[in-house]
């Protein structure tokens, strides 16, 4: 009877192990499928520019090189600029709150000019593009944890006009 | 404190026909043994003190400039001022002639004894310091002005005080320029403020329409120069703290950040970023000249000038990684000098020359340390979640930097705070101020 018993529990505490496993699991898998190589890959933050055109691109921690997603986004950006010849925009470029502030300004500014030359290569002209960095000053999200900071490492594209 | 008194027996045993030894205080380590000091009262007569509480609004101004210079001499770490409640002596008694006796008793080894005086719309503030243990005094000085000034004379006393114990110029009568913090993480309001270097008399100098960051004060007067993002457009720009007019520095098609002066507050050493490419430039205040510093496809920022103004220091991501580099002031002779594990940024040349102040950023925790000017002799002072930029003391003993604490997924727990500490390592103190606070830049000292 004791032995059943503890059978009995032991069996209790294993289904309850396996349970609480599957719940971390399930919430490493969940932050694993929006950061890819330290670059956000989700769609928390974004907002589009127009139907299917997002307004954002993401980088790895102190990085300006553009993802081949990011060149996917940047392109639509491209096409949809190229059709609204009216519409100039502002790149905003940012990074996280990890870096010392006065760096974080420049590397905000070199992975906005990372999209701005993108854009640039597909067509749009310099003059409908202006560039600002707001370093670590503009934090999307603001959580102190990877998936929050991935967010932040963003260049944004606004509309100027 | 034992061996001081040894040292005083030895040297009157040798040389007794010499001046006699005074106490002194080691600043050159962590200090665990602060000097018991006896802070007496500034006497200040009955008559005296109905016209300043009436001028003034303030009632025993003398306690009160006691207690500015206790408060300063404990935040040294080096001092341990002693309960006044202690005291055997009446203010006016012991600045006539101390009964050293009675300061011994309560192990008093220093004791500083006032006066003040209300005279044609002047306050006359005098003091003496006193050694205890050798029964003789060691300074007396007299200052006149206007009685509005009255903190300040604290602070004055409190320079002349530890210079006299130390042997070394004190940081009491300065202030510092500092970013004033408030609001959600995602939406901070930024306002540049000053303060006394104690943390009274904050002055809030911009509204907080437009973020502000980096304010740095001239070596040689009261003006600043500060990142502003007026009208969007973030640049450089120069405040005369005293008349308020500003100017945005030099005419550059881009953004302009970093800024400092140099040693000679004749020029602003800062960056300029354009097409994704940050390089160091200086402009002359007086004929305006600008001048291209670092030429480099890589991240050149926060560069400081060394206190002759023959090099600067910056830092560079031309490795690959942040690293700090030592230049000669024409842009030539680029030579790194961090080469530890980990990420180097913010250096700033003390003002005695030797060292170079630093932020580390190694496996997910931020330091503050120095090293030499040539990168051996790393020292981490502290090390924490996040802080960076420090900032000297005008005596090159006292780094003043910013810590920031973690925030959860809602953004709650952040803050944003000033913090002192000694270039020993000790004596880590959290600076007092109204809001939260970062990038701290410390005043020269304001009388000299």
């Amino acid at each position: 009877m004791i032995f059943i018993k503890s059978t009995y529990n032991l069996i209790l505490v294993s289904i309850f192990a396996l349970l609480l496993s599957a719940c971390a699991t399930q919430k490493a898998a969940k932050i694993d499928s929006q950061i890819q190589g330290d670059v956000y890959t989700g769609t928390d933050t974004v907002e589009y520019l127009a139907d299917g055109v997002p307004d954002r691109v993401f980088f790895a921690t102190n990085e300006s090189v553009l993802t081949t997603a990011s060149r996917e986004t940047l392109r639509k950006q491209a096409a949809w600029l190229r059709k609204n010849s009216d519409i100039n925009v502002v790149l905003e470029g940012h990074a996280d709150e990890r870096g010392t502030r006065e760096y974080n300004l420049a590397l905000g500014e070199r992975r906005a000019n990372a999209a701005k030359d993108y854009l640039m290569t597909y067509g749009i002209s310099e003059n409908r593009i202006s560039v600002i960095s707001y370093g670590k000053e503009r934090p999307v999200d603001s959580g102190s944890n990877p998936l929050s900071w991935s967010k932040n490492r963003r260049s944004v594209t606004v509309k100027a006009n | 404190m034992k061996k001081i008194k040894f040292l005083f027996l030895l040297i009157t045993l040798i040389i007794p026909y010499k001046a006699i030894a005074l106490i002194e205080v080691d600043i050159t380590r962590g200090n665990l043994n602060p000097l018991p000091i006896a802070v007496s009262a500034l006497y200040t007569d009955k008559d005296t003190n109905d016209a300043l509480k009436k001028e003034i609004k303030i009632d025993l101004v003398g306690e009160e400039i006691s207690k500015v210079i206790e408060n300063n001499l404990k935040a040294t770490g080096l001092f341990n001022p002693l309960e006044k409640k202690a005291f055997l002596q009446k203010p006016d008694v012991a600045h006539l002639k101390p009964r050293f006796e009675d300061w011994s008793l309560i192990k008093a080894q220093a004791l500083i004894t006032g006066k003040v005086e209300f005279k044609d719309d002047k306050v006359r503030v005098e003091f003496r310091l006193w050694d205890v243990l050798a029964a003789r005094e060691m300074l007396a000085l007299a200052f006149t002005t206007s009685p509005n000034n009255w903190r300040r004379i604290g602070h004055i006393i409190s320079d002349k005080i530890y210079e006299r114990l130390t042997g070394e110029k004190g940081y009491f009568d300065t202030r510092i320029i500092y970013v004033s913090e408030e609001g959600p993480k995602t939406k901070r309001v930024k306002k540049l403020a000053i303060m006394d270097q104690d943390g009274f008399n904050t002055k809030y100098l911009t509204l907080g329409n437009e973020l502000v960051l980096t304010p740095r004060f001239n070596p040689t007067n009261q003006m600043v120069t500060y990142l502003s993002y007026f009208r969007n457009l973030p640049r450089v720009y120069l405040l005369d703290i005293e008349t308020g007019i500003q100017e945005v520095v030099g005419d550059f098609p881009g953004m302009t950040f970093a800024p400092r002066f140099s040693p000679d507050g004749k020029k602003i050493i800062m960056s300029f970023a354009k097409d994704g490419n940050s390089d160091i430039y200086t402009m002359n205040l007086e004929n305006r000249i600008v001048e291209r510093i670092t030429n480099h496809p890589s991240i050149d920022t926060s560069p400081s000038y060394s206190p002759d103004g023959k090099f600067i220091t910056f830092n560079s991501d031309r490795s690959g990684y942040q690293q700090i580099y030592v230049m000669k002031s024409d842009g030539s002779s680029v030579k790194r000098i961090s080469f530890g594990n980990g990420l180097y940024g913010t250096p700033v040349w003390s003002p005695r020359g030797d060292l170079i102040a630093f932020t580390k950023l190694h496996k997910g925790k931020f330091y503050i340390g120095v090293m030499r000017t040539d990168g051996t002799g790393e020292r981490l002072l502290t090390e924490n979640y996040y802080q960076e930029a420090p900032s000297w003391s005008p005596n090159g003993r006292v780094l003043i930097f910013y810590r920031e604490t973690k925030s959860n997924s809602d953004g709650e727990g952040f803050s944003a705070k000033l913090w002192s500490i000694d270039l020993t390592g000790y004596n880590e103190r959290l600076v007092i101020t109204e809001t939260d606070a970062s990038d701290p830049s410390w005043s020269s000292l304001l009388s000299n």
